[in-house]
């Protein structure tokens, strides 16, 4: 991937609202994430909560947005709909130009399989497994042989600086050293998208830091980088910043500007 | 998830919860190790019956004339009883003209047997089996002397009183004594003892060296037949293609002697070892079943308690799934990894019952007559069993394992 500077990376607002206005239509080949309309209700004990209520959404291959919200907004939901890890009951979900929201239940792990890098809070690395055997596994799962297999998870890990740290179980490693375990698992098939879930978390202040710095050297060679927060230091790290507000996008722009608008006080950041 | 390390994960899993692994797989382990035992001895059974009996107790290429049938499997209904109680015995008079109708260079011997009171000077009289027999017995049995000399054809031509005895009733009757040249008392008559036969050994804790064996003419012959009569005629071709043709000449000379029209059955029996073996097929097949059903009732327990563990397994592993699930594998990569370790489980199970199954079944032959051979295929159906119980017992845990949402399993603590 060849670096690319933050103009090019950033969709405007007319692009956006072009590219998700049209139901059915197939969007250009740099639109990662397109989705129209996206509906997610539950149904808990006999009340429906209407967790997302038309969600319209469009972002560009290389750009690094963080998705915002207080608890109850529907960014969980949200980001369960384009980590395709749940179907939407309404509204079209494209990613790479695949219609992704139709497909079915092991159409959808193979989609999570290649397209999707996923980084959690509490980072889900199988205990029990070496570093190396959770990096590996996108890659089992991917039918890659073993040789080739352990080849790329260890480079993957040699990238997030762990190369002496390979034969190493999660507990055996800091929080830190875990995210980046982490991180290198959700590269190493070289997805579309980084879908990061509250990836500062579970750290303190220093390694959330380091981990930041991490994010911003992938979207800074060019990766798609797609984090979930409801922490407006970390979100100031991404370069566009979607505000989720009771199921409805309340903002999506710059990062800079959502930052001015904080300085102004025009945005509650506590919730 | 390969094969491989499907395979690993479930080793690893046997080895960090070892007491909860040995609970789980006493079943699998107890089933396969009475198949294996079972197995084992039906074939030592089998093996001895097929070779040590049909050559040692009846000879091969070797067919009995008799009026009713030694052997006989099933049940026999009353009327088939009456009808051999009715037969005509084997006379005398028969002998000549079916040892004319056999081939050059076949054997024959006719003989009578019974229980006979026996004596001797340094024991108590004892009732055992006698037998009085004509023609090439010893040939036809192969059956040789340790001492003396074996009853010569003069001796049997003469009805000369002299017998040859077996190793048990030399013991029995001359304790720490040679018995050559003693005499031993059959129904109170002195026979001369010529010979003591080489050690026969025994089937199923039955001594085969308890026997005596003297001339048809002699007077052991009033003791163990009525006067012209004889219990069988043996008869054993000098090569197996002769053995259908001979029984079929005897078969025509008994049915034109006693005049039986072309509708009428036999009214007497020719036996070889196979009909004879006949008999013990039939047992073979109840013992068969035994088999499968005591070890069957091991691996149903079996099964159960491995599709409970790996319930239990899955809930909790739900995260394992869920993240598994998150980072691309599909239902049937679940299924297969929960499949596999049930499987690795229960074949590490049937692996330690197969061990146990053969020191059982050594155990069973070193202290008891039962005879025990391991077959090949009962290792290999012991793992193929243990591997079946444990897919069979992993099917529903492990669907449901494939089934969960990844992100109620992603949630879960």
């Amino acid at each position: 991937m060849t670096p690319v500077t933050e103009t090019e990376t950033l969709s405007n607002t007319a692009e956006r609202q072009a590219v998700t206005a049209t139901h059915g239509a197939v969007p250009g080949a740099d639109w990662v994430i397109v989705t129209r309309g996206l509906k997610r209700e539950y149904d808990m004990g006999g009340e429906i909560v209407r967790a997302l209520r038309g969600v319209d959404i469009a972002i560009r291959r290389n750009e690094y947005v963080a998705i915002m919200g207080p608890s109850g907004s529907g960014k969980s939901t949200l980001m369960n709909l384009i980590g395709c890890l749940d179907t939407p009951d309404a509204g079209e979900y494209w990613l790479s130009g695949e219609l992704v929201s139709a497909k079915a239940d092991d159409e959808l792990a193979r989609v999570r399989n290649r397209e999707i890098g996923f980084v959690f809070q509490t980072f889900n690395l199988l205990p029990r497994a070496s570093a190396l055997h959770n990096v590996e596994l996108p890659l089992v799962y991917a039918g890659v042989p073993a040789d080739e297999r352990k080849r790329r998870a260890t480079a993957a890990l040699e990238s997030v600086q762990l190369a002496d740290r390979i034969h190493h179980r999660p507990n055996e490693l800091s929080g830190g050293q875990r995210q980046r375990v982490a991180i290198a698992r959700a590269l190493v098939n070289e997805p579309s998208i980084l879908l990061a879930d509250e990836p500062t978390g579970n750290l303190d202040s220093a390694t959330s830091a380091e981990i930041m710095k991490v994010f911003e050297e992938l979207a800074a060679r060019g990766q798609t980088v797609i984090m979930v927060t409801h922490e407006a230091d970390i979100a100031a790290h991404a370069r566009r910043v979607v505000v989720l507000l009771d199921g409805m996008i309340a903002s999506d722009e710059k990062a800079a500007d959502y930052a001015a608008r904080i300085e102004r006080g025009e945005v509650h950041t506590t919730h | 998830m390969p094969f491989i390390d499907a395979i690993r994960l479930a080793l690893a899993q046997i080895r960090v919860q070892k007491l909860k692994s040995f609970f789980t797989l006493l079943g699998v382990t107890i089933g396969v190790m009475f198949l294996i035992a079972v197995v084992s001895i039906v074939e030592g059974m089998g093996s001895y019956m097929e070779h040590d009996f049909a050559a040692k107790l009846f000879g091969v290429n070797t067919f009995e004339l008799r009026r009713i049938a030694d052997f006989s499997s099933g049940n026999i209904s009353d009327e088939t009883w009456r009808e051999w109680q009715r037969r005509p015995r084997i006379r005398d008079t028969d002998i000549e003209p079916i040892i004319s109708a056999l081939p050059p260079g076949t054997l024959w011997s006719a003989m009578g047997q019974d229980n006979v009171v026996m004596q001797s000077p340094y024991s108590r009289p004892r009732t055992l089996p006698a037998e009085a027999v004509d023609g090439q017995y010893f040939q036809i049995r192969n059956l040789e002397v340790a001492n003396g000399r074996l009853i010569s054809p003069q001796e049997l031509a003469l009805g000369s009183p002299v017998i040859v005895i077996g190793k048990e009733i030399a013991e029995k009757f001359f304790p720490n004594l040679d018995p050559l040249n003693k005499t031993l008392r059959l129904g109170g008559m002195p026979f001369t003892i010529v010979g003591v036969a080489v050690e026969q050994g025994s089937v199923f804790g039955i001594s085969l060296d308890r026997f005596v064996i003297g001339p048809l003419h002699s007077p052991l012959r009033r003791i163990v037949n009525p006067a012209g009569v004889v219990d069988a005629i043996k008869i054993k071709t000098a090569h197996p293609a002769d053995l259908v043709d001979a029984q079929e000449a005897v078969r025509s000379v008994m049915r034109s002697r006693r005049g039986l029209r072309p509708s009428q059955p036999d009214n007497f029996a020719i036996e070889t070892s196979e009909s004879a073996l006949s008999f013990w097929t039939a047992i073979k097949s109840k013992l068969v079943i035994a088999g499968v059903v005591l070890p069957a009732i091991g691996l149903v327990v079996g099964a159960i308690v491995i599709m409970n563990i790996m319930l239990v397994a899955v809930a909790e592993r739900t995260r394992e799934i869920g993240i598994r699930k998150a980072l691309g594998a599909r239902r049937r990569d679940i299924m297969s990894q929960f499949l596999v370790e049930s499987a690795t489980l229960s074949t590490v199970g049937a692996g330690f019952g197969i061990a146990l199954g053969l020191a059982v079944s050594q155990l069973i032959a070193a202290t008891s007559p039962l005879p025990a051979s391991v077959a090949p295929w009962s290792i290999v159906a012991g793992v193929l069993v243990g591997a079946g119980v444990g897919i069979a017992a992993g099917i529903y845990p492990a669907s449901r394992a494939s089934r969960l949402d990844p992100i109620l399993a992603l949630r879960q603590e």
